[in-house]
């Protein structure tokens, strides 16, 4: 074993890149569960997200693209959990679970041509003399657009949260429907809008996956990615910058085991590879020992159904 | 404009129709799927649901398979529906399938070569252990620490995937088997061996058990207190602290019992159908009985009757990706179909739909 193999300036560049998908599916997430709404379907838009990118961008040639189908597939299976819970007001749990076994069958139908092809390439951004900057310029300037958009998103997420009269309504679905709904606020509407959202980002989580960090498409390729998103965001007490802060530790997790397996650490692979897993479990048991839900900023309606009477 | 009305009680007329509707629902949604990947619908849709049954040429084959797939199936789907009408959110059943199967598989094949028939027994019992075991984690962490379930036991399948990847080309490979991954084949050692007990039926031990599941779920349910504390506290959770139903008490029971089942489920499935110990034998019943659990509306009887249903599209997905060329994930986007019309539907059940205005006064 020979652990000098491991450059920090690679391992933190590449923890970067292997946060991003989780990053921007969690973002995704803590949105929806902020305006009162549990889809426990993350991973099956991940994972509808990751083939429509990967299709579209080897069909049209341009990743850009492919981010933008997978953006809009991950919006649209979104919409059968928001239909289902908000007009046909069926338990966002069942109704989760079921968005992520359909996400799962529909990906694999849809990526039936797919396996084994290697899409175009997302490069990195080429910032001229900042990127060739020691340890800096590769780790700060030295990524795709993508990793930059996470990290812009997870900035505006919080003002729109925080800082403005948009997501201060949000916040007030997600706290009390019925005292929204009585303010006259469209809490459908609105719930549904948050719903589409985190169906678009964790589709771009998926297309990530699928187009830089693999890159490839297999089936089942998202591995629990879209679950370990859901315990990120309990992990961050619903907070946009705690977010950050769980997908880049659980980013680095993966791959200080990735780059221990390839050190030959004399652990069987399969034991690195339940790490993240087991961390994640962990880390989700430490917050809740600190208090319930509620006292660690869980919207109060979370999960709830509304069912407006009048 | 549409609007609905909640009902005073759910009704009985839509409880009972609503699994046929969604069922109906979905084999109009599934058509349109299989002509969108340019197959003939009708065609389709007979392959999966009658040829496997009573076409000459297949149903000799196909219909001992039947109770084959139901089987776990059932079993599985029975223990989770208890949980899921308290309120407990197993969705992890998959790991616990594959840690009885590997907790049971271990053990027999410690005693390996040994010639009596104790030793099926016994691994039946510590592979229904083993899944117990598995189900526990989230267990004590939801009632120690009040971790939330849904996400610990999900994230354990992957824990356990794992563990089967290095049990399998590890410590269970089959020593004569060449290097190969995979165990020793125990469907083929008597003193494992879980057969065919009739022949051309498909019913084997796993199969009597899930029988045997339904039976004891309907009675824990309409006889006993415990069935009447779980129904309470998923239907009132408030009105069931007053009644003096402890939380603890039932998350542990219903996370142990849906665990052991479930590991059940596996050692049955490893010492007859798949025969041994391999990477991929388990196939995702685990998340399939999810499906099978509400499909049968959460009632015993109910899911025996949706576990062949869902064991129906397994095989006849089979057939048509053979006959037809449809593939087999069409078959699992089919099945995720029919849990959304499942959940659509019951609308129907617990609101009444008004069409015209809603009066003010309402």
């Amino acid at each position: 074993m020979d652990l000098s193999a491991i450059s920090p300036t690679l391992l933190v560049a590449s923890l970067m890149v292997a946060a991003t998908p989780i990053l921007l599916a969690a973002l995704g997430e803590l949105v929806v569960e902020k305006s009162g709404v549990l889809n426990l379907g993350v991973e099956g838009m991940m994972i509808t997200g990751a083939i429509c990118g990967f299709a579209v961008a080897v069909e049209t040639g341009n990743p850009v693209v492919g981010f933008f189908a997978a953006a809009l597939g991950g919006a649209l299976l979104s919409m059968i959990f928001g239909v289902l819970t908000q007009f046909f007001l069926s338990n966002q749990v069942a109704t989760g679970l079921a968005l992520t076994l359909f996400g799962l069958g529909l990906s694999s139908l849809l990526g039936q041509g797919y396996v084994g092809i290697k899409p175009p390439s997302t490069p990195r951004l080429d910032l001229g003399p900042l990127s060739d900057l020691p340890f800096v310029g590769r780790v700060v300037f030295g990524h795709d657009w993508v990793v930059y958009l996470s990290l812009i998103l997870c900035v505006a997420i919080w003002y729109f949260l925080r800082r403005t009269r948009a997501g201060l309504k949000l916040r007030a679905v997600g706290e009390s429907h019925d005292a929204a709904h009585a303010m006259g606020l469209k809490v459908r509407a609105i719930r549904l809008a948050a719903i589409a959202f985190g169906g678009a980002m964790a589709g771009l989580g998926g297309a990530y996956l699928s187009l830089v960090r693999v890159p490839q498409w297999t089936e089942g390729m998202t591995a629990g990615a879209g679950w370990i998103a859901l315990a990120i965001v309990v992990f961050a007490s619903w907070r946009a910058g705690r977010v950050l802060v769980g997908a880049y530790l659980f980013g680095g997790v993966t791959v200080l085991q990735l780059n221990l397996q390839a050190a030959g650490v004399a652990l069987p692979v399969e034991y690195l590879s339940m790490s993240p897993y087991l961390i994640t479990i962990a880390v989700l048991v430490v917050m809740s020992a600190r208090g319930t839900r509620r006292s660690l900023g869980a919207p109060a309606d979370l999960g709830k159904q509304f069912h407006a009477v009048h | 404009m549409i609007s609905l009305e909640k009902r005073p009680t759910p009704s009985r007329v839509w409880t009972y129709a609503t699994p046929f509707l969604a069922v109906a629902l979905t084999v109009i949604a599934g058509g349109l799927m299989f002509a969108a990947l340019g197959k003939d619908p009708v065609a389709a849709i007979r392959t999966i649901f009658y040829d496997p049954l009573f076409d000459p040429q297949f149903a000799a084959y196909s219909r001992p398979q039947l109770l084959v797939k139901a089987g776990p199936l059932i079993l599985i789907a029975t223990g989770l529906a208890l949980g899921f009408r308290a309120g407990v959110w197993n969705i992890g059943a998959e790991g616990q399938y594959i840690i009885g199967a590997l907790t049971g598989a271990a053990v027999g094949l410690a005693l390996y070569p040994a010639d009596t028939r104790m030793i099926f027994p016994l691994m039946v019992i510590v592979g229904a252990l083993g899944g117990w075991a598995w189900a526990m984690i989230p267990a004590i962490l939801k009632t120690r620490f009040n971790t939330n379930e849904i996400l610990v036991s999900l994230l354990l399948v992957y824990v356990a995937e794992n563990l089967l990847a290095s049990m399998a080309v590890g410590r269970l490979r089959n020593p004569e088997g060449g290097g190969f991954p995979g165990s020793r084949n125990l469907s083929q050692w008597d003193s494992a061996a879980n057969p065919e007990l009739i022949a051309n039926t498909g019913m084997h031990w796993g199969v009597v058990a899930a029988f045997i599941a339904v039976i004891f779920a309907y009675i824990l349910l309409n006889r006993h207190l415990t069935g009447f504390h779980i129904r309470l506290a998923g239907q009132a959770p408030r009105a069931a602290r007053f009644a003096g139903v402890e939380p603890t008490r039932l998350v542990v029971l219903c996370l142990g019992i849906s665990g052991a089942l479930a590991g059940l489920a596996g050692i049955f499935e490893v010492t007859g159908p798949a025969g041994q110990i391999s990477i991929d034998f388990n196939v995702g019943y685990g998340f399939t009985a999810i499906i099978v659990a509400f499909l049968g509306r959460l009632h015993p009887i109910g899911i025996a009757l949706a576990g062949l249903l869902m064991a129906l599209t397994y095989i006849g997905g089979e057939l048509a990706s053979f006959m037809l060329g449809i593939p087999a994930a069409a078959i699992q986007a089919f099945q995720g179909m029919l849990l959304f019309f499942l959940l659509a539907v019951d609308v129907l059940t617990n609101y009444r739909v008004r069409l015209g205005r809603r009066e003010a006064s309402a």
